[in-house]
């Protein structure tokens, strides 16, 4: 298939970005889409211009290292599912594509697909985590979790940390990220004594890295490659308030 | 050089105790006097960091992805082996060391393998209290599932997702250390040399990916974490910035490499559809506790799969390994897998895969408890192939996976450099020639927690005496000027081809001569054919771009050049030993019915290898005699 391509190409993060348009012959329709962007930037290098700069590492969908706006929809068109597992048969032949990168406040361009996710890291710094030392834990078994519970807390700790739910959010809200950590941890025993100091932290940290308030359009969700519920930022919302009044009590 | 282990005396299971018993310690007061560097930030090196941290020591982790949270044991699936014996099915610490023993064809060390099963116990709880959520029971309990090679069920899991989980447990921990300020982190950097002063490890010299400037740290111990350099087939289950250059530029300072070739070829994993691909995916092994792997019986095969009856099928596994069918261990199933293949009856487009067939496991178990196990899986086989697989079986094909060889290390798990330690992967330890399932999540979590924490410390016990480590020191200079030139050298060749295009030539010439079977002819020929593509790179590679930039296509071709050099060490290191053990299958060496014919008079031991001190010459083998005290190796028969 032939296909005509618009990336955002931007120095770096300094420099002003524009749209480059270019075309690319012999897209076969098994290939994947970084796959595809190899072979442009093999026909680039080729002809001594410089490849575009995008990130991927895994290529199966759980680093989450990779991530870019395809024709407007964070990690392309297919419902849950990373950008390297997207596959060119979901394109049709002489199709137009729209390349950019994750755009948001919080994210800041490095170059060209490229963006700076830091501040995701900095959010799990202030307090997504147990307080556990090596060494200290107990037994595993003496603290049963329940089935469902174990169940439900894997569901929200899927999150591959791609930010394609801030990429995907009007505000650019990092709550569904946020809240998927805190819900986690809300859900286990283990993790339940840093439950409140957690969820202030966590949230104030989000606040601090120019991320918007959630939007209440659930888009979040739906461009999610794993899939996590926005149900979690409803737990969040709980968890926020319960320990802002316990705060106030004391 | 000759190799001590410093294997510690005593029973086997008391050696470890011993060991700590006796190390030397660090007074808290003065820990944060040492400075230690970490690089790498996987299950290894981010679990070593976080301890080292909460210990008090001054930390500093480097990792070229942009997040901690992305270092490849993120991709592990299946699960973590630990001897709970919570299935009280007669699991102990004793049949762990002895099933690792036996999976890795008697070529590693006792004490070292015994000390793995000992501290798996630990990992699970310490993991449990972090909240990475594993697979319960109803009840509440931990739950287990089968690997290969063994007989009972000592995996943990959560999902087809255990590797990610993990590192996401042990992420957490070094984010919190990044917090308090213990450790410093530097995502998006890459090692490029390691700095050597008075024959002790004292620093690196590391290039910050987004601006390309090159920095000198220092400290009184370096510890790689850097992983598998499996990605030298250019093809495999590896994320493709995996490599090896870390351990292979400290290679060339003094470093011995220890059993390269030792590579393990995963049986499951999607096969190869064009010349355009750029990975294998893997699918768990665990997919083998209820998918049966099978050919069709006819040469000429052009039904599909569903259409072809029951007695036309040969499920090969469960026909040459009756005790352990389709959990036969990886690198037998692989090889059996290729046996099938290279005699017609591949099957796909390519005729270059087998079957792994789930309709007996869904008509017995229903299609919702099967979702439930591998739902994951099933979704990202759907997502790539366009196959839904609890319709028809999957189709899967064996690729380069792990690498069993590494940086040499003692029990410490030091290497010939005083002061350099590696762990996990990256070094060759525990996992003789062939490592069983689940094992490598393991390895990778008990050195950074529960190992490397003490032997470094008895490392650094006479450190404080020598003060700060200055970055002003001539041999930081030298290696940052080498390593600005070696840089600057790539931009200038200007030549016709791509990185990748070389990257691709290798990995076939090793994938076909130096992969899945190897002969004395064939390895021969690869290192004449590797030193001349080399040799080709080095007049006609085209990497565009600057050095003082982010600058993708460069960073690979600092990897691909060094890949060329370790390529040529691992045929070396498969032509020197003329035997067949583990994933080392030397077509010369095999029994009437095609099994691996060990040579344990002659080759009981570990290569270690040694750089010469000047490209292109031979490298020099050092032996590291091994010796069987508490189990006696037999031929390993899983029929």
């Amino acid at each position: 298939m032939k296909l005509y391509l618009k990336i955002w190409r931007q120095k770096d993060r300094v420099s002003e970005g524009k749209l480059v348009e270019y075309t690319l012959d012999n897209v076969n329709t098994h290939m994947s889409f970084l796959e595809m962007l190899d072979t442009l930037n093999n026909q680039l290098i080729t002809n001594n211009e410089e490849p575009v700069e995008f990130d991927h590492d895994c290529r199966e969908g759980i680093c989450g290292q990779c991530g870019v706006v395809i024709n407007g929809i964070a990690h392309g068109p297919l419902k849950n599912t990373t950008t390297c597992q997207l596959h060119m048969r979901e394109f049709k032949d002489n199709e137009t594509i729209l390349i950019e990168p994750f755009r948001a406040a919080g994210f800041p361009v490095k170059k060209d697909l490229k963006v700076d996710r830091g501040a995701f890291d900095r959010i799990i710094s202030s307090g997504g985590y147990v307080s556990v030392n090596t060494g200290q834990a107990p037994e595993a078994n003496t603290i049963p979790v329940g089935h469902e519970t174990a169940e439900a807390a894997f569901d929200s700790a899927a999150c591959i940390g791609c930010g394609a739910c801030v990429a995907t959010c009007k505000n650019g809200s990092a709550a569904l990220f946020t809240s998927a950590k805190i819900t986690q941890l809300a859900l286990l025993p283990q993790a339940k004594e840093e439950r409140d100091q957690r969820a202030l932290k966590m949230i104030a940290q989000m606040d601090k890295e120019q991320f918007g308030h959630c939007s209440n359009t659930e888009a979040c969700e739906v461009e999610c490659p794993q899939g996590i519920s926005v149900l979690n930022i409803a737990r969040m919302n709980y968890e926020y308030n319960r320990a802002s009044f316990l705060k106030f009590k004391k | 050089m000759k190799l001590d282990a410093k294997i510690p005396q005593g029973p086997l299971e008391e050696k470890w105790s011993n060991y700590k018993k006796t190390a030397r310690l660090v007074n808290p007061a003065n820990r944060k006097k040492l400075d230690v560097i970490v690089v790498g930030t996987g299950l290894a090196g981010a679990s070593l960091a976080a301890s080292m941290g909460e210990l008090g020591y001054n930390v500093k982790a480097f990792c070229f992805q942009d997040s901690p949270r992305r270092a490849h044991s993120v991709a592990a699936q299946g699960g973590v082996n630990a001897a709970k014996n919570y299935k009280n099915d007669g699991d102990s610490v004793y049949r762990m060391f002895v099933d690792t023993l036996k999976g890795g064809d008697f070529r590693a060390r006792e004490a070292n393998v015994y000390r793995l099963a000992e501290c798996s116990v630990n990992l699970i709880d310490q993991a449990v209290a972090q909240g990475v959520p594993f697979g319960r029971e109803y009840a509440g309990y931990l739950n287990n599932r089968s690997f290969g090679g063994v007989q009972v069920s000592r995996t943990f899991y959560a999902r087809g997702q255990t590797g990610q989980q993990l590192l996401l447990g042990t992420y957490q921990a070094l984010m919190r250390q990044v917090d308090k300020g213990s450790v410093q982190l530097y995502s998006s950097h890459e090692m490029l040399d390691l700095v050597v002063i008075d024959g002790k490890a004292r620093g690196i010299i590391a290039r910050n990916l987004e601006t390309g400037e090159l920095e000198r740290h220092a400290a009184h111990t370096v510890v790689l974490a850097t992983g598998g350099f499996g990605k030298i087939y250019y093809l495999s289950t590896l994320a493709m910035g995996c490599n090896g250059s870390a351990i292979w530029r400290a290679h060339k300072k003094g470093a011995y490499f220890a059993s390269p070739s030792w590579t393990q070829i995963h049986p499951t994993s999607l096969p190869q559809s064009g010349d355009y691909q750029s990975k294998l995916t893997l699918m768990s092994e665990s997919l083998r506790n209820d998918g049966r792997i099978w050919v069709p019986k006819n040469l000429e095969e052009t039904r599909l799969a569903n259409d072809i009856p029951e007695e036309e099928r040969d499920y090969y596994l469960e026909r040459r390994y009756p005790a352990f069918g389709n959990l036969a261990p990886r690198d037998i199933s692989s090889r059996a897998a290729k046996e099938r293949i290279d005699a017609g009856h591949g099957i796909g487009a390519l005729k270059n895969a087998v079957y792994l067939d789930f309709s007996k496991a869904i008509r017995e178990q229903g299609q919702a408890k099967i979702a439930e196990k591998y739902g994951n899986l099933f979704n990202m086989y759907e997502k790539i192939t366009g196959i839904n697989a609890y319709k028809e079986p999957m189709m899967i094909s064996p690729a380069a996976h792990f690498s069993m060889g590494g940086l040499w290390v003692d029990y410490e798990l030091m290497t010939t450099i005083p002061g350099l330690f590696a762990l996990g992967e990256a070094n060759f330890a525990d996992h003789g020639a062939n490592r069983l399932g689940a094992n490598s999540l393991l390895q990778a979590s008990v050195d950074g927690y529960f190992i490397a924490p003490y032997t470094i410390a008895n490392y650094l016990s006479d450190q404080i005496k020598v003060g700060k480590i200055s970055t002003q020191d001539v041999a930081f200079e030298v290696a940052e000027k080498e390593a600005h030139e070696k840089l600057h050298h790539l931009l200038t060749i200007k030549g016709k081809y791509t990185v990748d295009y070389f990257h691709k030539k290798l990995g076939k010439l090793l994938y076909d001569y130096c992969g899945l079977a190897r002969n004395k002819e064939g390895l021969e020929f690869a290192i004449k054919e590797i030193k001349k593509l080399k040799e080709e790179f080095y007049t006609d590679v085209n990497v565009t771009g600057t050095a003082g930039a982010m600058n993708a296509e460069l960073e690979k071709a600092g990897r691909v050049a060094d890949y060329f050099e370790i390529g040529i060490l691992m045929c070396y290191d498969a032509l020197t030993r003329d035997e067949s053990c583990g994933a080392h299958f030397r077509e010369e060496y095999q029994t009437e019915e095609g099994e691996a014919q060990r040579n344990d008079e002659q080759f009981q031991f570990i290569s270690a290898w040694e750089w010469p001190g000047m490209v292109d010459s031979e490298p020099i083998l050092n032996k590291e005699d091994l010796t069987f005290e508490f189990v006696q190796p037999t031929i390993r028969s899983y029929k």
